[in-house]
């Protein structure tokens, strides 16, 4: 062992990598997990659920494991009308996010509110429940409602008295597994970004949120504000199905194989016949393009769709 | 290959692993480039096989970085550093039966990790987009082994000293092996948030400085002073490049995320870091062109020089650019842009694909005891190389501008997407060119060891004559 000669080398070297990780890692890890979550933090997490990429409960990201986003006029238990109200339906055993299990996630203050007025500490994963994101009128402090027990709200009843159902959950699954992330940034800058493509988001929009999936590179637009600008069902899934249907130059693939095998009305796709008609279309034979099938309920086109236009 | 995996030690002729590695990295490049050159054609045309699920562009982008990372560049690291390591410690491998095992698993281990990755199963990561198992595969099976066998190397070297190449080998594969488990943490520990997306960019960042850009260094303080028979110009002039590698490479992580909403204080911190990134930079292509004096001609007459010195030359502007393509003032411009997809591709398959290259060309004759069946076709390699990764990296600088400018006038996005087409077009042909140019590489080296003539003991290769 002739290592002796580079002893006081060794040493230096394992000082040197230990001082950058400790300035690089451990020093930024405790600024960051100082902030507590937002508003849109809460609202992400209790919309995507525990996991968005490859976990032991959905290993082939097929979008199981994942809440149910609602939009609710009218009370699930009496109901009577309400104002219009998103809950996000957990049913029975479907993980919770980070920020619902681990208290530093949420904030401290945040964390307070919830357990208070939010009844936190009584839902369990095993047995599901209804959450709510409400705002504390005199702080502005964001905290998460477990409607279930506040308001008696039940899974089967909420998902029943639902007016929509918006699986954006499942839908990001989608969007890792289909790597809409490669070309699709869910970052606006902060330097020039703001008219075009909306806020940037802050330091604690992300707590509890996993992947992350900023992007880095863009051959398309950002994303993050995306169904603020366009919140159109239709037009969302003409392009999806294929996207030179109402943008004639754009590079996006076609995403029409997410569809399945058949349509809402249980008819059998025929991708090769729309093809041919698109073709015809194209060259001018037919003065309309072929239909695009709308997507069945638990298609993976109608996830990533409802995902797009989520992302207000 | 396989009748080595239950022989003796002993009976396994020196070098074998190496020649498995290497054999193993052209066909990986091949591979690696003929993705990314598909993908390219997408890009530019995007109706290509659109109805072939398994052909999507999203599935295949990270594949193509995965096959090129750790199939080319990470296996002609593993090839250059187990036949230059035991030379430089004048001694034998530690272990070759350690070795052949290693290259099996690697292969078969990557085949599976890209397998799973072209089905989609990801972890939604960036440059650590395998699952965790795999990743767990990775540092334990592929990587663990081949550093054992360096680290082993050189305790049992025969010289007093350790050569430069050495510190930088035993080193990166160290910082390695600790960037691949601390990265993936949030993987391992189901970390969220800002912390996970400041981690991904961590690892990316670390991964690349301080594997694959010493690494790439370290083979041409090897190539240089032994093709040229100079010396090394400084042995200080290294040890200043090795330790403001280590200090001034492993902190700018993040300005990776300049425009994300990380501290301000940490981005500040990572962008002077990362102008220091010329410290070594300069301390490295001063080292290696200076050892040149007086065999300049050598680079336009001997082929291994050709790639290694085209490797330093580019260099030059990658680490001009990295510098300060990362600092507030430019960032903001080329951020998330084509430009910064150039930067990578000059990183990769400028810079290091280069000096591998010449690794790979050199230690092939070396270990196979054979001169280079054909200069002409390593010639047209060179140049299919270089002329296609230039299309590609003007292309996409050129691309990267066009957005860049765009982002100011706030331009509709579409209108960016028909002003890029013709470079995207550019940018298919380049990736084709380089692809194409690797099948003759395969074909020559394949030649060279059928009829390749045998080089005398106690001769080097490039001390003969080329045949063809």
């Amino acid at each position: 062992m002739a290592f002796r000669e580079y002893k006081i080398g060794c040493i230096m070297f394992g000082i040197a990598l230990s001082t950058s990780m400790f300035v690089t890692i451990f020093l930024p890890g405790l600024d960051i997990s100082r902030i507590g979550s937002t508003e849109e933090a809460l609202k992400k997490q209790l919309t995507y659920g525990w996991e968005s990429a490859f976990n032991y409960y959905d290993p082939f990201l097929l979008g199981k494991d994942k809440p149910i986003k609602v939009v609710l006029t009218k009370d699930p238990e009496t109901g009577k009308p309400i104002d219009k109200t998103e809950a996000y339906v957990f049913t029975a055993g479907t993980h919770f996010p980070d920020g619902l299990t681990h208290d530093n996630i949420m904030g401290t203050k945040q964390l307070a509110l919830s357990k208070s007025k939010g009844l936190l500490a009584q839902a369990t994963e095993k047995r599901g429940g209804v959450f709510l994101v409400d705002v504390d009128v005199t702080t502005g402090v964001p905290y998460v409602e477990f409607a279930t027990a506040t308001k008696g709200w039940q899974v089967a009843a909420t998902l029943k008295a639902a007016d929509v159902r918006i699986h954006a959950g499942s839908g990001k699954t989608m969007f890792i597994r289909e790597g809409c992330w490669w070309c699709h940034t869910l970052l606006p800058e902060e330097t020039q970004d703001w008219q075009s493509f909306g806020r940037p988001p802050v330091t604690g929009d992300f707590n509890g949120e996993s992947p992350t999936s900023f992007g880095s590179d863009r051959k398309g637009p950002d994303l993050l504000h995306v169904g603020s600008r366009n919140s159109s069902r239709e037009w969302m899934t003409m392009h999806f199905f294929n996207p030179r249907l109402v943008q004639p130059h754009s590079i996006m693939p076609r995403f029409n194989y997410l569809w399945g095998k058949a349509d809402i009305n249980g008819k059998v796709i025929d991708r090769q016949k729309w093809d041919r008609d698109f073709m015809a279309y194209a060259r001018g034979d037919t003065p309309y393009p072929p239909a695009v099938p709308i997507p069945a309920r638990n298609s993976e086109a109608r996830y990533i769709i409802d995902f797009v236009l989520n992302l207000k | 290959m396989l009748k080595y995996l239950l022989a003796k030690e002993e009976d396994i002729p020196q070098g074998s692993a190496a020649i498995f590695f290497g054999v193993s990295s052209i066909c990986w490049f091949i591979i690696g480039t003929g993705l990314g050159s598909f993908n390219a054609s997408k890009l530019a045309f995007p109706d290509f096989f659109h109805n072939v699920y398994w052909l999507q562009f999203g599935h295949m982008r990270q594949v193509h970085v995965h096959a090129v990372i750790f199939g080319w560049i990470a296996m002609a690291f593993a090839m250059s550093m187990l036949y230059i390591t035991p030379a430089l410690g004048n001694t034998k491998l530690w272990s070759e039966k350690l070795a052949v095992w290693n290259c099996l698993l690697y292969n078969v281990g990557l085949c599976l990790a890209l397998a799973l990755l072209w089905s989609g199963m990801t972890s939604g990561r960036e440059y650590s987009d395998h699952i965790w198992p795999i990743d767990l595969y990775i540092a334990f099976v592929m990587v663990v082994p081949w550093s054992l066998n360096v680290w082993m190397t050189i305790l049992n070297r025969r010289t007093q000293g350790i050569y430069t190449t050495n510190w930088f080998f035993a080193a990166s594969m160290f910082m390695l092996i600790i960037i691949f488990l601390i990265g993936n943490l949030p993987e391992f520990f189901h970390l969220t948030g800002l912390n996970e997306a400041y981690m991904t960019w961590w690892f990316a960042h670390n991964v690349l400085g301080l594997l694959i850009t010493p690494v790439a260094a370290a083979i041409t303080y090897y190539i240089v002073p032994k093709v040229t028979g100079n010396p090394l110009y400084s042995h200080r002039v290294g040890h200043l490049h090795f330790w403001a590698i280590v200090v001034f490479y492993s902190t700018p992580a993040a300005h990776h995320l300049m425009s994300s909403p990380l501290p301000e204080w940490l981005k500040s911190f990572a962008s002077v870091e990362g102008v220091l990134i010329l410290v070594p930079a300069i301390a490295y292509i001063c080292n290696i062109m200076l050892t040149m004096q007086g065999k300049w001609t050598m680079f336009v007459t001997n082929i291994e020089l050709k790639f290694a010195l085209t490797g330093v030359f580019l260099a030059i502007p990658l680490n001009m650019q990295g510098g300060f393509q990362q600092t507030r003032a430019i960032n903001w411009y080329i951020h998330g842009t084509g430009w910064i997809v150039a930067h990578a591709h000059l990183a990769l398959l400028g810079f290091s694909t280069f000096a591998e290259a010449s690794a790979v060309y050199y230690g092939m004759q070396v270990l196979l005891r054979r001169k280079l069946y054909s200069y002409s076709l390593a010639n047209f390699h060179f140049f299919m190389l270089l002329i296609g990764f230039s299309l590609y990296w003007i292309s996409m600088t050129i691309a990267g501008l066009i957005q860049g400018a765009a982002k100011i006038y706030e331009v509709p996005y579409l209108d960016v997407v028909i002003a890029e087409h013709p470079y995207m077009i550019v940018r298919w042909l380049g990736g084709t060119m380089v692809f194409l140019g690797n099948i003759t590489w395969l074909w020559n080296m394949y030649m060279t060891a059928r009829v390749g003539t045998v080089v005398p003991v106690g001769r080097l290769p490039h001390e003969l004559a080329y045949e063809r």
